[in-house]
């Protein structure tokens, strides 16, 4: 299988400026620092981080919606970075995103069949009547009534809303489609309708999926490979049933444990990790490892000095942590200056 | 023991510009002193509206509810103004989903928080500053006395919670209503908040309602469990009944419809369609169209919720309980064997 997103060294920057007439930079929010990642075609790469980790935003630089500051972005076997708007056009249909907020991401003046056909309109694809007769086809795809055709947003509940969202991405056939904390505003029932469908959709399609979530039983369910973001770094990334049996890093352990398990004899039996405090200022992260300050193994004088990088540590895994979980042998992820950062 | 608070057959309806909802139907259920209620249920299900029918909280001008709610003997459907703020915010306090909304922007927390205390108590200011600290400590902020002097923005959406949950129990309850305390929060936040409120249970000895749409939130903390759907209960019993021995098609669904962290699932179970309209509920079960297990009399006559025979497991449906026991059994074995 090749790949069919590379992403390689991506940071975004936010600048923070003073000044009205001379704009001054006099700090930066580090959203997304220093990542690298592979996406494998028909496969589901998970992201999972808490709110302010920087998913979204890296989500946004994969479709160019936003400029990395720095790094390398490659579709399709195509360096996309610095295509301009122009070159990009052809692209973007390749890669859809679906969004989180199903009430906000649909115009609420246009009908249905306009919001659906909007980008085979964009993309200048087929006649007016073939393009009625797609988005009948993709209504019917996602389960909803082609008859719905002409009917507003409002007239859908949430669920139903982010079909007509998953048509949208669908309608011209892209390779990628980007899922941007698509089931987090709709309720357990009817996010298990969507959960099934997105499923269905890539067998029947063979679509890959960048699934971003903060809610880690969806990323496990969805997902073949996931990585763990923290403060705008990967901490760990590895396979859905590896991560979930063995986490490696200190944030991945604290993470599953925080998760609360709908059986009451062993939801009751288990301890949490209780992480101390909040999310640092992404501002001014902390030196060394971002997650030292709250990390229950922190070892003194190297976790709080050295930033550990994101090293091979078994075939198909990654992480970043100077003293990982029990069971795991730190020496592992112990590395020599100078060696090289593994992608995968 | 005694019933701390009972509520009896409480129906809220509102009216708005295209016509009634009858968003509240007939719901009764009664929590111990010092016990946990999780109610559970969808958006629209009612489970807010019942707890906020129960505080008083609803706009008189639209809203009118009928039924009985006793706070240790004490009235509180249709109890006056006065009343009600001798109970709220002393021995009932509630708890609400986003604290960023719920404290005011442009006062300290510090002021805040000694207004509760003031409005309710015969002290000095520098008395109810010093319980303010007090306060801030129980819930483990650090630097409680500089902190009072910040503005709730200066505060990380956890901390703020936990103001608010200072401010709920700084008279003393001996009920607190929390209504999604942890749903705008991460989840490392959430099991720091959920730690907390069940330490200070511990030390207190408050009751809890705690009204949530996740399982796994009731399952860990609660002691009883009301499953909620269409306004109405359709579920009701100890958590370990129905999380081991559900008894009710939509509880089946719910447990099923859950992605787990703990198991290897292909296929969730989904609940077909939408939930009902609360203007214009389906005849007979509210479920009805959206149950795998529909019959006849399913789609005229709405089941009466009624004992399990020998248990004290309430539920809401006609199948007959042999099937509820098959079916629920074979979810059961789905759910939590595949977690093994």
């Amino acid at each position: 299988m090749s790949d069919l997103l590379v992403v390689e060294n991506v940071k975004k920057y936010f600048p923070i400026t003073r000044g009205i007439v001379f704009q001054k930079e006099v700090a930066a929010v580090k959203a997304v620092d220093d990542v690298s990642f592979t996406v494998k075609r028909g496969e589901t790469l998970g992201i999972v981080g808490e709110s302010g980790c920087g998913k979204s935003t890296l989500a946004r630089c994969i479709l160019r919606l936003l400029d990395p500051t720095a790094g390398r972005i490659i579709f399709d076997d195509r360096d996309i970075t610095s295509l301009k708007r122009s070159e990009m056009r052809p692209i973007r249909r390749e890669m859809m995103m679906v969004f989180q907020d199903p009430y906000a991401s649909l115009n609420p003046r246009k009908r249905v069949g306009f919001i659906v056909s909007e980008p085979l309109e964009v993309a200048k694809l087929g006649t007016a009547a073939e393009r009625k007769r797609r988005v009948q086809e993709l209504l019917e795809v996602v389960g909803l009534n082609p008859e719905h055709y002409n009917r507003f947003p409002h007239e859908f509940s949430g669920g139903q809303r982010q079909r007509i969202g998953v048509a949208r991405a669908l309608a011209v056939n892209p390779k990628l489609i980007v899922c941007d904390e698509p089931v987090s505003a709709l309720d357990v029932s009817v996010q298990a309708q969507i959960l099934n469908l997105l499923r269905d959709l890539q067998g029947e399609f063979g679509l890959t999926y960048v699934f971003i979530a903060h809610d880690l039983n969806v990323v496990r369910h969805i997902s073949d490979r996931v990585m763990v973001m923290y403060l705008g770094k990967i901490v760990e990334q590895a396979s859905d049933r590896d991560l979930y049996r063995q986490p490696y890093h200190p944030y991945t352990g604290a993470l599953l444990s925080a998760v609360p398990i709908p059986n009451p004899e062993l939801g009751r039996k288990r301890k949490p990790i209780l992480l101390e405090g909040d999310v640092p200022n992404p501002i001014n992260p902390p030196e060394g490892c971002r997650f030292h300050p709250r990390c229950p193994s922190a070892i003194a004088g190297t976790c709080d000095v050295i930033e550990p990088p994101l090293v091979e540590i078994r075939p198909g895994r990654r992480g970043a942590c100077h003293n990982p979980l029990p069971g795991w042998d730190a020496s592992a992820a112990r590395h020599e200056p100078g060696s090289t950062v593994a992608t995968g | 023991m005694t019933a701390l608070l009972e509520v009896e057959n409480l129906r809220t309806r509102f009216r708005t510009d295209d016509g009634f909802v009858q968003a509240v139907d007939g719901v009764s259920f009664a929590i111990e002193p010092g016990s946990t209620l999780g109610i559970v249920g969808e958006s629209g299900s009612g489970k807010s509206v019942t707890c906020l029918t129960v505080m008083g909280l609803n706009d008189t001008r639209n809203t009118t509810s009928e039924g009985s709610a006793r706070f240790d003997g004490i009235e509180l459907i249709g109890a006056g103004r006065d009343q009600l703020n001798k109970l709220r915010g002393t021995r009932m306090a509630m708890i609400f989903q986003d604290p960023m909304t719920s404290l005011n922007p442009v006062k300290t927390i510090g002021w805040q928080l000694e207004e509760a205390v003031l409005a309710h108590q015969d002290v000095t200011r520098k008395e109810a500053r010093a319980r303010s600290v007090a306060a801030l400590g129980d819930v483990r902020i650090p630097r409680a006395e500089a902190r009072l002097r910040d503005y709730p923005h200066q505060f990380s959406g956890g901390m703020r919670q936990r103001v608010m949950i200072a401010m709920a129990l700084i008279n003393g309850p001996d009920l607190i209503i929390a209504d999604e305390p942890t749903t705008a929060l991460d989840v490392t936040t959430q099991a720091q908040i959920l730690a907390l409120m069940n330490g200070l249970q511990e030390e207190h000895g408050m009751a809890i309602i705690m009204i949530t749409h996740d399982l796994g939130v009731v399952a860990e903390v609660a002691d009883d469990v009301v499953v909620m759907y269409g306004g109405q209960i359709v579920e009701q019993a100890p958590v370990g009944e129905v999380f081991y021995r559900p008894r009710h098609p939509y509880t089946w669904g719910l447990l099923g419809s859950l992605p787990r962290l703990d198991a290897e699932v292909d296929r969730l179970v989904q609940i077909p369609g939408q939930p009902p309209s609360l203007m214009r509920p389906p005849d007979g079960c509210r479920f009805h169209p959206r149950c795998a297990y529909t019959m006849d009399i399913c789609r005229t006559q709405l089941p009466v919720l009624e004992t399990s025979p020998g248990t004290d497991h309430l539920q809401r449906c006609w199948l007959d309980d042999e099937t509820k026991r098959r079916e629920g059994t074979k979810i059961i074995e789905m759910v939590h064997q595949a977690a093994s």
